[in-house]
């Protein structure tokens, strides 16, 4: 089998604080195909952002990459200088954050910004890049692009300029798309655009999405996998029927339930009980023990790597292999 | 003289605005009355330009014409698609923007009647806002702690410097946050953790009335149900009355009393959330319904909402929906529907009133 366009292992990242280092990111591996789009979900600050700026190679400082390895198209991408990885950034990923204002310049018109970007990727005409540029804001769904080419961001509706920002993520045909949040600030139908659009661009050029977000019916519709976060690790990983229907992490379990639904309403919401740890306080053996229904001993001293469970992989005692066959 | 500023002014005895508060309770008044909202922007090229290239001058209606009321403890939700003022109806409801046409009342008090920052500041307090954009609205430079117990100051709700603390670690507490993470910046917090520190201080200065732009759409689907079942808590315990923005739509029928349903600026159909999402009359609503992705792929298509969202500087003429609405005919096309209530739901759509669009039922989503 061909290699896979992005592979992450074993990924480490720490942040040295106040209070000693912080490992928001700990010994995570996967993979994402050409074509692939994997969903990446779980407890808000379990690292998902993380991740996502570790491979594009912007981590804040003091955030660093403490071990592992990342490669783009067989490229290792991790060590990278500053200027190399910048121009990869530009070219081979493209990156949609979670925060549609900070990739925005809040001086220059949207059109501006769409056609310097263009330009410096590519080499054509100030007028083929507009043409160009407009195109984009239209397959985003901005209506009346033509029009609208000289606001300024402000003068955008807040899912308006998250249109934007995916539109500057494109210009440059990217074989990576790390997408944050994209459709956060979406209502339905905009949505749906946006995830024809990523879908389009994964069947038809090939392209690889890492797609976070909180919404499972966006992940069900979209991706091919999905991988659940907790704690800075992989709780679990695998296709996104199997996951959404069987899954397997009690984690996972947890999370499926809270999602609320039409037809049926309910006065209180179901939650997981209690909060992920702090990462500076992560208990021993599973991270999720505290807040686990199924824990027993074991959990609480030893820590679970990931264990293939059917055509899924979770980390979870309850799927030791070694474990069911000393009970028979 | 506005009876509320009169208020302010007055010294002792009754003030103006506490008789009416008492009549508003007395009669069941709404919280919040909204009538005839507009909010216009100038989009306009600078005057140069337009002088120079003859550029017209733009406006764009981002509302226009809405009313609504949220009775005290209830909750009020605006859905739409984006760009349709559902933000701009925020704001000049919580009074950071002025309308150009029409009147909001909180309390019974007119907010165009408060003119001085004087007048302004005891309303304030009774009202907060959780933005859309949690990042633009937390001061990076200031410690989560501060920020959180920047309304309990302004407002000079406690004095104490150990009560103030202790209060602001039972907010961190109530978000799903620890006391220990006050010392951070909000730039050591993940997305939704900094929405949480935002909801924090929301609550801090005990408002009656919580205005929330998608308070939980950057949070995962445990957080969130872990936000709004303490919002209910809260709304049940305080009486708290709340106008929610959210385009999950699974979390305004969970959540919400009552619902707009917002198109270009305008009201299309609002009423009981459960009848509303129930049966769905108007053509719009009825898109939005199909559109939401389907978890179990059960086999119910989306339905994508079909056509463009039309430019809001130059709306359709007549019903602003007809280019994408299968029932439109001539009469939609030339006259704005008014707003008529049918089984107490106010719908505004040519197509029911003539009797053209019956109500459908909706299987199980
Ligand atoms: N600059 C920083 N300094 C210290 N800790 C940080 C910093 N940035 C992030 N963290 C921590 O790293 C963890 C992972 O953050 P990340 O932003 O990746 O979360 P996330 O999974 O994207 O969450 P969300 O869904 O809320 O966006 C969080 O617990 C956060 O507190
Ligand atoms: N400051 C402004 N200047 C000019 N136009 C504006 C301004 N703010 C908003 N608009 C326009 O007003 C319309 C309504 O914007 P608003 O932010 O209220 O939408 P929204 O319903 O909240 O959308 P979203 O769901 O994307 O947040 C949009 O067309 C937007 O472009
Ligand atoms: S390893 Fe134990 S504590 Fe962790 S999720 Fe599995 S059963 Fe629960
Ligand atoms: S008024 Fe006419 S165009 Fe508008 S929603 Fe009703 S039927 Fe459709
Ligand atoms: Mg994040
Ligand atoms: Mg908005």
């Amino acid at each position: 089998m061909a290699q896979p366009l992005l592979s992450v292992e074993n990924l480490r990242v720490e942040f040295p604080t106040r209070h000693g280092t912080l490992v928001a990111i700990d010994d995570t591996s996967f993979h994402i195909d050409e074509g692939e789009i994997l969903g990446v979900v779980g407890e808000s600050g379990a690292g998902k952002s993380i991740t996502g700026m570790s491979i594009i190679g912007l981590l804040d400082p003091p955030g660093r990459i403490a071990g592992g390895r990342i490669h783009l198209d067989g490229q290792r991408i991790d060590n990278l200088s500053y200027e190399q990885m910048r121009r990869i950034r530009g070219k081979k990923i493209g990156a949609i954050f979670q925060d549609p204002l900070t990739s925005l310049n809040p001086l220059y018109t949207i059109g501006r910004q769409l056609v310097e970007t263009i330009l410096t990727h590519s080499e054509m005409s100030r007028a083929r890049a507009r043409k160009r540029a407009v195109e984009l804001l239209v397959e985003v769904g901005i209506p009346a692009a033509e029009r609208r080419f000289d606001s300024y961001p402000h003068q955008f509706s807040g899912g308006m300029r998250q249109r934007v920002v995916i539109a500057l993520a494109l210009c440059a045909n990217p074989r990576l798309i790390i997408a944050d949040e994209p459709t956060t600030a979406l209502d339905v139908s905009v949505q749906a655009q946006i995830i024809a659009l990523l879908k389009t661009l994964s069947r038809e050029h090939g392209t690889a999405v890492m797609l976070v977000t909180h919404d499972m019916g966006v992940i069900a519709e979209t991706a091919d996998r999905v991988a659940v976060m907790y704690a800075g690790r992989l709780a679990e990983i695998g296709p996104v029927q199997e996951v959404i229907q069987r899954p397997k992490h009690p984690y996972t379990v947890g999370l499926m339930g809270s999602i609320p639904t039409i037809g049926h309403r309910i006065e209180r919401l179901i939650q997981i009980e209690g909060a992920m740890p702090r990462l500076t306080d992560i208990p021993t053996g599973c991270a999720f023990n505290p807040r686990c229904p199924k824990a027993f001993d074991r959990c609480r001293v030893e820590r679970p790597e990931l264990i293939p469970v059917e055509t899924s992989e979770a980390a979870c005692w309850l799927y030791d292999r070694e474990r069911e066959v000393a009970r028979a | 003289m506005p009876e509320a500023a009169a208020a302010e002014s007055g010294g002792g005895g009754k003030t103006a605005r506490e008789t009416a508060r008492e009549t508003a309770r007395e009669t069941d008044a709404p919280f919040v009355s909204v009538r005839g909202l507009a909010h216009y922007f100038d989009v306009s090229k600078p005057w140069l330009n337009r002088t120079l290239e003859g550029a017209p001058r733009l406006i764009l209606k981002a509302v226009d014409g809405i009313s609504f009321d949220i009775p005290r403890g209830k909750t009020f939700a605006l859905v739409g698609e984006s760009g349709c003022g559902k933000s701009t109806v925020a704001r000049c409801v919580v009074g950071l923007y002025r309308p150009s046409a029409g009147t909001v009342r909180l309390d019974g008090i007119d907010m165009a009647s408060l003119k001085s920052r004087r007048e302004i500041m005891p309303l304030r307090r009774r009202l907060q806002m959780i933005f859309q954009d949690p990042y633009a609205s937390l001061n990076p430079r200031w410690r989560v702690s501060a920020i959180i117990a920047e309304p309990i100051v302004a407002h000079r709700l406690m004095t104490d410097r150990k009560a103030i603390r202790a209060r602001v670690d039972e907010l961190l507490r109530q978000v799903g946050l620890t006391p220990e993470d006050g010392v951070k910046y909000p730039h050591e917090f993940s997305g939704g953790q900094r929405q949480r520190v935002s909801i924090a201080r929301a609550l801090a200065s005990n408002p009656e009335f919580l205005v929330c732009d998608e308070p939980t759409s950057a949070l995962d689907v445990s957080v969130q149900a872990q936000i709004l079942n303490l919002m209910k808590d809260l709304q049940k315990e305080l009486g708290l009355t709340y106008l929610l923005i959210s385009h999950d739509l699974a979390v305004v029928y969970n959540f919400a009393d009552e619902v707009g349903v917002m198109y270009l600026g305008r009201l299309v159909e609002s009423g009981a959330t459960e009848a509303l999402f129930g049966a769905p009359r108007h053509p719009y609503t009825r898109m939005l319904l199909d559109a939401i992705p389907d978890l179990e792929m059960s086999g119910r298509a989306r339905v994508p909402v079909a056509g463009e969202v039309p430019d809001p500087i130059d709306p359709p003429s007549g019903c602003t929906f007809h280019p994408r609405c299968p029932h439109a005919d001539a009469r939609c096309r030339r006259e704005a529907p008014e707003t008529i209530t049918v089984d107490g739901i106010r719908l505004a759509c040519h197509g029911i009133e003539e009797g053209r669009i019956a109500a459908v039922a909706r299987g199980k989503a």
